[in-house]
């Protein structure tokens, strides 16, 4: 159960929302219940037409409900102004929308500006946010016009949290950027999560998107209706249907191996030995290879068994290591490494270049079969939203 | 502030008299192609009137004109059933023939300057309406959208965003209509003894078409509408420097 962060984060909860526009017969949004925990990432991900975005804008009322609740916090937002709600609750969008005529302190301090704090306090706070986002102070005086598209993204983030709102509503944030710089963008923005621990409604229609930014995924169905919603891990490895499956793509095996980097598994110990030192029958455990390594547990070679075992280590009879991956890296690419390395175990390095195991085949085979340890699907009445 | 300088103007001999051509030089009996010395010595009696009754005849009605257009602009912004009617009104009053307007008038509201502000008020409308509509719903969508979800009321999001943004073509309407309103001033001349026309058509027409009147109020009634324009064009760049850096990119 999550702990009461107070007003950094709250916890967003949708109580049988149905939203049905006036002259159609269908629902946008169809009896759409689940909670989003404080300071996680909730990714809404569906085909286009499955409401994921009119579900997210019902949160800051720019939608309003035809039904059911929406509480953050514990309290329901029906009662509420909606300019005032609207303050509250971080906003980006996928066109950013900043502001033309102002430059980037001013579109910082927008909401600032418009809960009446003093000058002095929002341009402290705006060229804090600078920082927090990562652009430079100077950058405060540019116009929008003058920015690059990732630098007018990340400043539509240091907005939208500029009056630190406890919850954040993201559409397609990162949809209008080319490849390395959304990439770049997401890293960051998880980076930042991080540190500021909001609670955060991202839609995307990119489901390797929502794998990689979202604490739990909602996946929606055309008519807005709710298939299933948990963790990345549990999705890719329990589609709750064929639609799910179908969504989440053939390759969900290789998705989830994305999700777990080398850390996060248990390796095959390797034997180490010195320079110098003798190789006893003994050190053959149950690999073939020893790795000969300098003074700080750095492979220098590698050598494999063979019968003159009685013999003195020199680097002359060693040969260059292997491939070898960082700690840091996912199972996936491991699993990529091994394909182009014909499936031999990899030396796994951590993050000072020392040895720290091998990884094989087998382990990766047992990653993918293990099932997620719990379902993290929520049970509404397990969250003490009333306090 | 118009009565005070008709007043002033009406001191200096509209006609001129006999010792007025007694002095004058042969370039004006002759009716020269250009005489100097008429425009140095009617400067300050005449012409010099002519061309503030000009500016303030033109001002008025542009003040005016913006002030119906602009909140007619702001009313229709909200109530988009009014863009309609407005613009309707607005064509048919542009469209009236500058002449007829004034003569139709005259009945009504008599020889004087209201009447001609009347109908110089009544050509702005469509221009400066236009624009400032325009240049309100120009906003860009997703722009109008982050106003609104990051908590502007309506209002607060027309005064701070779609207002300012609109700043750059309602400035164009002003220099469309400043221009155009300098120029039909002058046929104002027809009505009233004011303005640059007053010159051209009491000055020059009247006396045989004396060159140098023709010449002079022509002249200076460009020179006016351009220099406006200019004032125009600088006071945006001033005010709107966003737009500015936009260009440079």
């Amino acid at each position: 159960m999550p702990v009461d962060t107070g007003k950094t984060a709250a916890p967003l909860e949708f109580r049988n929302v149905t939203k049905r526009y006036e002259g159609t017969d269908a629902a946008a949004i169809k009896d759409l219940s689940f909670v989003v925990p404080a300071g996680e990432v909730c990714v809404l991900v569906g085909p286009s037409g499955c409401g994921k975005t009119t579900a997210m804008r019902l949160v800051n009322r720019m939608i309003d409900m035809t039904g059911g609740e929406i509480l953050i916090d514990g309290k329901s937002i029906s009662g509420r102004s909606p300019a005032d709600l609207r303050r509250e609750i971080g906003y980006v969008i996928q066109h950013v929308g900043l502001f033309p005529h102002l430059n980037v302190a001013n579109n910082i301090g927008t909401v600032p500006r418009l809960l009446g704090w003093d000058r002095k306090r929002i341009a402290s706070r705006s060229a804090e946010l600078l920082e927090l986002v990562g652009l430079p102070a100077e950058m405060g005086k540019r116009y929008p016009s003058q920015l690059s598209g990732g630098q007018r993204q990340r400043v539509g983030v240091a907005r939208a949290l500029a009056a630190d709102p406890p919850l954040m509503l993201m559409d397609e944030p990162f949809g209008a950027i080319d490849p390395i710089n959304r990439d770049r963008l997401q890293n960051e923005f998880l980076r930042l999560q991080r540190e500021i621990k909001k609670t955060v409604v991202f839609v995307t229609h990119d489901i390797d998107e929502g794998i990689k930014m979202g604490d739990r995924i909602a996946i929606l169905r055309e008519g807005g209706e709710l298939v299933q919603y948990d963790t990345p891990d549990a999705i890719l490895a329990n589609p709750a249907d064929e639609f799910v499956a179908r969504f989440v793509g053939a390759d969900r095996g290789l998705k989830r191996l994305a999700l777990t980097n080398l850390e996060q598994v248990d390796l095959d110990e390797v034997t180490c030995v010195r320079e110098g030192e003798t190789i006893s029958p003994g050190t053959w455990v149950d690999n073939d290879i020893v790795v000969v390594v300098d003074g700080e547990r750095k492979p220098i070679g590698e050598m494999t068994r063979d019968v003159s075992s009685d013999s003195a280590v020199t680097l002359g009879s060693a040969r260059p290591v292997g491939a070898s991956i960082p700690i840091t890296a996912s199972l996936r690419d491991a699993l990529s490494l091994m394909m182009t390395e014909s499936i031999r175990p990899l030396l796994v390095l951590d993050g000072e270049g020392r040895v720290a195991g091998w990884v094989s085949i087998d382990q990766i085979n047992k990653a993918v079969r293990q099932v997620p340890n719990e379902s993290a699907a929520i049970d509404a009445a397990g969250i003490d939203l009333d306090k | 502030m118009i009565v005070a300088v008709a007043a002033l103007a009406a001191k200096a001999p509209v006609i001129p008299g006999s010792d007025a051509y007694g002095k004058t030089s042969k370039c004006v009996k002759d009716n020269g192609t250009f005489c100097w010395d008429w425009v140095r010595d009617r400067w300050s009696g005449t012409v010099g009137p002519a061309l503030v009754q000009h500016i303030q005849l033109a001002v008025v009605a542009v003040v005016i004109g913006f002030a119906i257009s602009f909140v007619l602009a702001l009313l229709a912004y909200r109530a988009r059933w009014l863009v309609p009617p407005v613009t309707f009104l607005s064509s048919l009053l542009y469209t009236v023939p500058s002449l007829a307007a004034f003569y139709i008038l005259v009945p009504i509201t008599g020889i004087n300057d209201f009447t001609v502000e009347i109908a110089l008020v009544s050509y702005t409308l469509l221009i400066l309406f236009t624009n400032t509509l325009a240049g309100l719903t120009g906003a860009s969508g997703d722009v109008r959208d982050a106003a609104r979800g990051l908590g502007m009321t309506p209002t607060q999001s027309l005064w701070r965003v779609e207002l300012p943004l609109a700043v750059p073509t309602i400035v164009a309407g002003l220099r469309v209509a400043v221009v155009t309103i300098i120029s039909l001033v002058t046929v104002a001349g027809l009505i009233v003894p004011d303005g640059l026309g007053a010159v051209i058509y009491t000055e020059g027409l009247k006396k045989n078409n004396f060159n140098t009147a023709l010449i002079v109020g022509g002249v200076l009634c460009i020179v006016l509408a351009l220099a406006a324009d200019a004032l125009l064009a600088g006071l945006q760049r001033l005010i709107t420097p966003w737009a500015a850096a936009r260009r440079s990119r």
